[in-house]
């Protein structure tokens, strides 16, 4: 029961504030939508017994992500005042292509692959992983990062990449001797 | 954590650990010398790729690590062997000579041209050892995006900004297409280490080695009872797409529309890595992930017409538009197009020595086309610009520039005694034994077809006469070093190649080895 409160709870969040998002007229309000909407999803991974991805979905999508795009708009001039409509010319296009996806998707899980005890692929799929990896997923992806037989040496070397494209950023962004006289 | 990693496992990233140490200390260097010594970090650069080379060579020759036995160490990522040796060779030697002809440039002397040179070179070493989809993409990201920020280092220049853009994002798209290749890959096998989803598609179970105990235990694709036709076509469409990225990165047609752009406005020392190490590092993914049966037999499936069709269509487009440039580093830039066509010959052949001669190749090929830019670095210096034109009567303002160009040049076009006629002629040989005489073919006649323009190079630089043949181009003692390294070895490897051939062959055999 809870499980499903959880669900319908973050279903309402992530389809109402996505809803907003693209009828809304003003386009930081959009991006403020966008956050809950993904605040949504992050409940609903928590429903699925996928804490990391929870996790990685508030610092990545709503702390990184969002921001970003709300920096963008606001560095952009005149992006703040604008109320455009958000319901252009190709608004029937984009109805039907849309409805045409979701009637794939709903018919790929409710006819093709039902979830029904009676088809085992679905659930076969949830019993192969072992139950104790789902209960320390953090603590095994964490061993996994670095642990000589996992992931270690990916691990540094992607620390080696962020600072690369940090040298990378300020070499683009640093004033330079015209732009500050 | 783990209490089994050996001695072994360590030696096995010596390299890159004495690269990122360099890469710290020249990102710090600015910060520990006095400000007259401040010039000297090329140089620095220079002898710290010098040294990691030694400790390179010499772990290989008195301590035999990597030994003739090919080992997969921590946890299957990297491939301890000695491909992995002769392509780090390359990177460390790409790396010294590009850093000693980088001193020519003014606008370079920075420690964040040197580190992202450094870091760069890391991600090339980690490629070529990478043995695992998880490790290449990585190093792969970490070698590009080093590479997009040098492309656009003169941030005040349209060209070199255009170049550094272009560059990102054509290589977004790449990678991200090879990315959706590698998912595939994942998909089918639950594997990533390219050993396991080998053993995987063959029908087998997990066959990674003791050492790296893996995480996922492998499954076995139709209970076992080998590929199936739909899987087939899921397994051409991975290799389609991973072909995409590899074949950016090595510039192979039609992947190939950056190359000119991105040539022609980089930092042209940058150019000089970017057309040599750089491609050598997509070779050796290219190699890794197609040969030994990665992706099942290759001569029983379509995608191995695909490579074979775009060696084909690389050679004959590069050496064709060559003939038009006038600006030498576009000239240069369809040049290593065709290069690269070369050198997938030996890939196609799917042979040891097929695979051998295109590692002898690319060995050459860093020596031979740093050379040429590092003269062009000269010349452009003194002219201010690099059309074909401002080599007018180089033999008579600077001899020794002009022999250099012009051994780059032969080696480029495969004139004896340069070490370009023996890379392509064991390119040839082994397309030969490999029943595929009519590839050998196809590249003798697209390389007359590349004379023309190689030579007409030599012709502006021997025949030509300019108004400035009495004022003389100056020459640093780094740029000095680095070109007579460059044609020493250039000169070494067309008359005794015996032992780098040698080399490259028992490398290749890892790859055969399983």
């Amino acid at each position: 029961m809870a499980e499903q409160i959880t669900f319908i709870i973050g279903s309402i969040l992530a389809l109402g504030a996505g809803f907003i998002v693209v009828t809304n007229r003003n386009l930081f309000h959009g991006a403020l939508a966008l956050m809950i909407s993904f605040l949504g999803v992050a409940a609903i991974y928590l429903s699925l017994d996928a804490g990391f991805l929870a996790a990685a979905q508030l610092l990545i999508y709503i702390g990184a992500i969002s921001i970003l795009i709300i920096f963008a708009i606001m560095l952009t001039r005149r992006m703040m005042q604008t109320t455009e409509d958000p319901f252009n010319s190709q608004f029937l296009l984009a109805l039907a292509a849309s409805v045409t996806v979701f009637a794939i998707l709903f018919s790929a899980i409710v006819y093709v692959w039902p979830l029904t005890a009676s088809n085992s692929v679905p659930l076969a799929a949830k019993t192969a992983v072992a139950d104790a990896v789902l209960q320390d997923t953090v603590v095994n992806l964490g061993s996994a990062f670095v642990g000589a037989d996992g992931y270690v040496i990916p691990f540094e070397l992607a620390s080696i990449l962020l600072l690369a494209a940090m040298v990378g950023a300020i070499i683009v962004a640093w004033p330079k001797p015209e732009d500050v006289a | 954590m783990s209490s089994n990693i050996t001695l072994s496992w360590w030696l096995a990233i010596v390299p890159e650990i004495s690269l990122t140490v360099l890469l710290f200390i020249v990102l710090l260097y600015h910060r520990f010398v006095k400000p007259e010594d401040k010039r000297q970090i090329g140089i620095f650069t220079a002898w710290g790729a010098f040294v990691t080379l030694l400790i390179t060579l010499g772990l290989w020759l008195f301590f035999a690590e990597p030994g003739v036995e090919p080992m997969l160490v921590w946890g299957g990522m990297i491939r301890h062997d000695l491909v992995t040796l002769v392509f780090r060779v390359m990177f460390l030697v790409a790396l010294m000579v590009t850093a000693l002809i980088s001193v020519e440039v003014e606008h370079l002397q920075s420690s964040e041209y040197y580190g992202l040179l450094v870091s760069a070179t890391i991600g090339f070493s980690l490629m070529a050892a990478g043995a695992d989809l998880i490790m290449i993409y990585l190093a792969l990201e970490t070698a590009s995006i080093s590479s997009y920020i040098l492309a656009g280092f003169y941030t005040q220049n349209a060209r070199s900004s255009e170049a550094g853009m272009k560059y990102f994002v054509y290589g977004a798209f790449a990678t991200g297409i090879m990315l959706y290749g590698m998912s595939l890959i994942y998909g089918l096998t639950t594997q990533t280490n390219l050993v396991a989803v080998a053993s995987v598609l063959a029908g087998q179970t997990n066959a990674l080695t003791s050492t790296a105990a893996p995480l996922v235990t492998a499954v076995t694709l139709d209970g076992g009872a080998g590929i199936s036709t739909s899987v087939n076509a899921v397994l051409l469409l991975a290799a389609a797409m991973m072909a995409v990225g590899f074949g950016y990165k090595i510039s192979a047609v039609p992947f190939h529309f950056w190359t000119p752009d991105v040539y022609d406005g980089s930092p042209t020392p940058f150019t000089g890595f970017l057309s040599t190490a750089s491609k050598a590092a997509g070779f050796a993914i290219f190699i890794r992930v197609f040969s030994a049966g990665v992706l099942g037999n290759p001569s029983s499936s379509i995608w191995w017409g695909m490579l074979v069709a775009i060696c084909i269509v690389t050679m004959a487009l590069g050496n064709f538009v060559a003939i038009f440039q006038t600006n030498i580093k576009r000239l240069l830039a369809y040049s290593s197009i065709a290069q690269a066509g070369y050198a997938m010959i030996g890939l196609v052949t799917f042979s040891q020595s097929g695979s051998g001669a295109t590692m002898f190749y690319l060995l050459m090929y860093i020596f031979t086309n740093i050379a040429a830019f590092g003269v062009i670095i000269l010349v452009s210096n003194v002219t201010g610009s690099e059309e074909l034109d401002d080599f007018s009567g180089l033999s008579r303002r600077s001899p020794y520039l002009a022999l250099a160009m012009m051994l780059a040049i032969l080696s480029l076009g495969g004139i004896p005694p340069t070490a370009g006629f023996l890379g392509k002629f064991f390119l040839f040989k082994a397309a030969v034994d490999a029943g595929l005489w009519w590839l050998a073919l196809i590249g003798i006649v697209l390389a007359f077809v590349a004379l023309y323009y190689y030579l007409s190079i030599i012709k502006y630089m021997y025949l030509y006469r300019s108004d400035d043949e009495d004022k003389a181009i100056p020459i640093s003692r780094a740029a000095q070093v680095g070109l007579a390294f460059s044609v020493f070895f250039i000169i070494l490897l067309g008359v005794y190649a015996g032992p780098a051939i040698d080399w490259t062959n028992q490398a290749a055999a890892a790859f055969f080895a399983g």
